[in-house]
Parts: structure tokens; C-alpha cells; sequence
């Protein structure tokens, strides 16, 4: 087993890792927002709260949960890693800082992205997610059995304007971190084609703006027309 | 005509000197390369006693990789696909300050003023990037069929003249353009396919023992690259390099 040690103590190890894990991640967040966008639906939270009684209860998405958790942990943790290696290989830097047209400012700053998206995730899941697993959220029944009311406590939560504009500012980060992101794993998995590459960026370019616009909606809609 | 350029120049005696900016004036010619300017600078200095300021050069026609620097914060200075030997002093405006600084990357240590050792890229080299069966002869042309767009794509990433740049224009100070560069060029052709998978082990092997950073895709050594390699490069590698590690023996 040592070459398969060898292999991850390598930037394409790692970056490989990194790669894999953030694709599985950008596939959660569509899973996710589609998910959420139920919270579009005027139905005082039925759609919602009969969505997040299924996530939380199906054991077949609880496996894929912890899947998705433990991938968020290793992509930070590699990440973050990767930044410290790579701040001490480049060691002093030139006085004069070139910035070329055809470099992202998201590409040189993933890892301060990636630090404050993960400071995001902990405020919002120590808002809802937390909630939801501790049991502080009261119940409701539409005819099929008591299911948390998950759905009063996001809307409550976003009436406050800090909340709100915590979120926006974080789906903005979010975006900028998938500018780069969504790309760059196709070819940290040494996908680089000149038939696929250029659908790949454009793509992702889309998806780096639409996907974060669609959360960013949920705490705005709620905050203005609700 | 002329130009009356003022430099600030990195000086530092050796490697365990701390190292500072030296300013001075030069008069130069548009048709002068950026070398022949700083010939034009050591003449003074020796003229005047002084120590001259060293930095690398061999071929001055763009094909041996000797030349290096970083100006105004551009490895090869500000023209694409150029190397600072083929740097004309016409892309310069009269009375500009220049700033003239070595190629900056950890696995670089400088050796004085502008000279630093890129002898890791060597052993980077030496580690696989090689063909090591008996070629005898030259054969005839053709004797070995390669197609047309395989041998355009090899030949693109010979055009690799190994001087550094992607490593200092590098945030990461990574050497990933460099070392692909050598194994897609060797592995695309038939000569060099044999040996992929050791080759690419051992490259990618020594690039890490070096300490070279790890790339992450930022894509500013491909822009800064003066034989203009891709990103497709590294792609390439990583590909060789996955595929040796899970299939090779």
C-alpha cells in the first residue's frame, strides 16, 4: 500500500482527491437548491417541511449525508493543506506583483474562498441544521404523520436582515469559489480536451452564477415579499 | 533616438545575504535586446570599479533557456511568447523605471543578484526524462509512422526550453508545466511510450522531493510561458500519472 501513500504525498494525489471530492459536492449543491426552491411554494411550509422529514429520516440520503460530510471535511482539510505547502514552496515573493489578464483572482484565493464558505456552513447549520437534529423545532401534521416544522424557523430566521445578508454575501463567496472551482476539478482529474474543455468552463461559468444566485433568492424572497 | 531608462536592480551578494534594490540610470538603444542593456549597465559599473550585476545568459536567440529575470514583475518581462533575450528595448518608453528582479520560487535559491539555481529542473530530468534504449543510427525519415497531429503535439511540447518561467510566474512556485511538458513530449511518441509509466513516476517523484509547490490549476505559468505551453500539459501528466499508479505494476 505504499504506492497508493506515494501517490496522495503528490500534487496530482491530491489534487485528485480535491477534484473528486469537489465535483461530489457541486453535484450536492443542485440536489440541494432544488430541494429548497420548495420554499418558493405558498403552502405555509408543507412542500418544505415533508422534504426535510424525508432528507432527514430516508437512511439511503442519511449514508449519502454523511458521505457528503466527510467529503467537505477531507476537501477542506486537503485544501487548506495545500495552501500551507504551497505558501512555503513559493517562499519570497517578487516586489513587483504582475497580474495577468488571464489569471482568475478566484483561482489564486480558493483557500480563503473555500475558509469562508466553511465559516458559513457553520452559521448556517448551527441555524437549521442543528435545530432539526436537536430537536428544538415543534412538530406539525399534514395527514401523514408528525414531521418537524423546519419550515418556521428558516422563515423566522430569514426576517433578520443580518441573516439575509449574511447569506447573500456567503452565496457570493460561493461563486466565486466555483469560478474556479468547477473547471479547475475536470482538469485536476487530467480532463482537458480541446472537444470538451471550452463546454466544461462555459458551463461552469453558468453554474457558478446560477446556483448561488438560486439560494441567494430563498433569503431575499422571504425577506422582502413575506 | 535612445532611451533613458532608470533601473531598479535586485542585488544580493550570495545566498546568505539578505539582498536589496540597487538603482540606476541607462542609456539605451530601442534596437538593443534587454541583455545587450544590461551589457551597456556592467560596462559602466566595471568602468566605474563596481561589481557588475551578474544574471544568466547563453544562446540570446530564444532557445537555450540561460536568460531568466523577472520584469516588472513578469518572468521574460512584458511581451507573450518572448524570452528576455528576445526582449527588444523598443517595448520600453523613455524614462520608464524598469524593475529587474530573479525568477522567485523556494526550489530557486539565488546564487547572486539575478543568477539562481534551477539545477532542481535537472534533476527532474534526470529522474526519467530520457529515452534509454539504444537509438543507434538516425534512421531514415519516416522509417517510423507517427501520425501528423501526434507528432505536431510532441513537437509543441518540446518547444519546452526548460528556463523556469512557469515555476516563477507560479504562485505556488509549482514545476508541473515544466516536468508535463518533458513527459508529453517524450510519450506521445512511439520511442517514448515504452517508458511512460516509470518515467512519469519518477518525474513527478523528484518534483515533489524538490519542493516544488503543487499546481492548482491558476494557469499563470501558461500565460506567462515564452514557448507558449498548455494547461493540457499538466492534464496530460496527470492522466500518465494516475494511470501508472493504479495500472502499472
Amino acid at each position: 500500500m505504499k504506492w497508493l501513500v506515494t501517490f496522495f504525498e503528490t500534487g496530482v494525489g491530491k489534487k485528485l482527491l480535491m477534484g473528486f471530492t469537489g465535483l461530489f459536492l457541486i453535484l450536492f449543491l443542485v440536489v440541494h437548491l432544488v430541494g429548497n426552491l420548495q420554499l418558493l411554494k405558498d403552502d405555509g411550509g408543507e412542500a418544505f417541511n415533508t422534504y426535510a422529514h424525508f432528507m432527514t429520516t430516508n437512511p439511503l440520503i442519511k449514508v449519502i449525508a454523511y458521505g457528503n460530510y466527510f467529503f467537505l471535511l477531507l476537501h477542506a482539510f486537503v485544501g487548506i493543506s495545500l495552501a500551507i505547502y504551497n505558501r512555503k514552496a513559493k517562499g519570497k515573493r517578487n516586489a513587483v506583483a504582475f497580474k495577468n489578464p488571464r489569471v482568475t483572482w478566484a483561482s489564486q484565493n480558493m483557500a480563503l474562498l473555500g475558509m469562508l464558505i466553511l465559516a458559513f456552513l457553520f452559521m448556517h447549520m448551527g441555524d437549521f441544521w442543528f435545530k432539526m437534529k436537536t430537536g428544538q423545532l415543534n412538530v406539525v401534521d399534514y395527514g401523514n404523520g408528525e414531521v418537524k416544522d423546519l419550515f418556521s424557523a428558516v422563515s423566522a430566521s430569514f426576517k433578520e436582515l443580518w441573516i439575509v445578508i449574511a447569506y447573500v454575501i456567503g452565496q457570493i463567496v460561493l461563486a466565486y469559489h466555483l469560478w474556479h472551482g468547477f473547471q479547475s476539478a475536470f482538469q485536476s482529474l487530467g480532463v482537458n480536451h480541446i472537444k470538451y474543455t471550452p463546454f466544461i468552463k462555459q458551463f461552469g461559468k453558468w453554474y457558478s452564477i446560477l446556483i448561488p444566485l438560486g439560494f441567494a433568492i430563498l433569503p431575499l424572497y422571504y425577506y422582502f415579499f413575506k | 533616438m535612445g532611451l533613458n531608462l532608470k533601473l531598479k536592480v535586485w542585488r544580493q551578494k550570495n545566498n546568505k545575504d539578505e539582498g536589496h534594490f540597487e538603482d540606476y540610470q541607462v542609456k539605451a538603444d530601442e534596437d538593443m535586446s534587454f541583455l545587450e542593456m544590461l551589457d551597456v549597465l556592467n560596462e559602466e559599473l566595471v568602468h566605474e570599479k563596481k561589481e557588475p550585476v551578474a544574471f544568466e545568459h547563453d544562446c540570446r536567440e530564444g532557445i537555450c533557456g540561460a536568460c531568466s529575470l523577472v520584469i516588472n514583475g513578469r518572468p521574460h518581462g512584458p511581451n507573450a511568447a518572448t524570452t528576455t533575450c528576445q526582449l527588444h528595448m523598443r517595448h520600453f518608453k523613455d524614462g520608464q523605471t524598469i524593475v529587474i528582479e530573479p525568477f522567485r520560487a523556494s526550489t530557486f535559491p539565488v546564487i547572486k543578484d539575478l543568477v539562481v539555481d534551477r539545477s532542481a529542473l535537472d534533476r527532474i530530468i534526470q529522474a526519467g526524462g530520457f529515452v534509454s534504449v539504444n537509438t543507434g543510427q538516425a534512421p531514415d525519415g519516416n522509417s517510423i509512422p507517427i501520425e501528423k497531429n501526434r507528432a505536431e503535439h510532441s513537437f509543441e511540447s518540446a518547444a519546452c526550453i526548460g528556463c523556469g518561467a512557469c515555476v516563477a510566474a507560479c504562485p505556488n512556485g509549482s514545476a508541473a508545466l515544466f516536468t508535463s511538458a518533458k513527459i508529453r513530449h517524450l510519450g506521445l511518441l512511439p520511442q517514448g511510450k515504452v517508458e511512460e509509466g516509470t518515467r512519469v513516476a519518477n518525474m513527478v517523484a523528484q518534483m515533489n522531493k524538490e519542493g516544488f509547490g503543487m499546481c492548482s490549476n491558476i494557469g499563470a505559468c501558461e500565460a506567462e510561458c515564452p514557448k507558449e505551453i498548455t494547461l493540457q500539459n499538466i492534464a496530460y501528466m496527470k492522466r500518465a500519472y494516475i494511470k501508472a499508479t493504479f495500472s502499472g505494476e
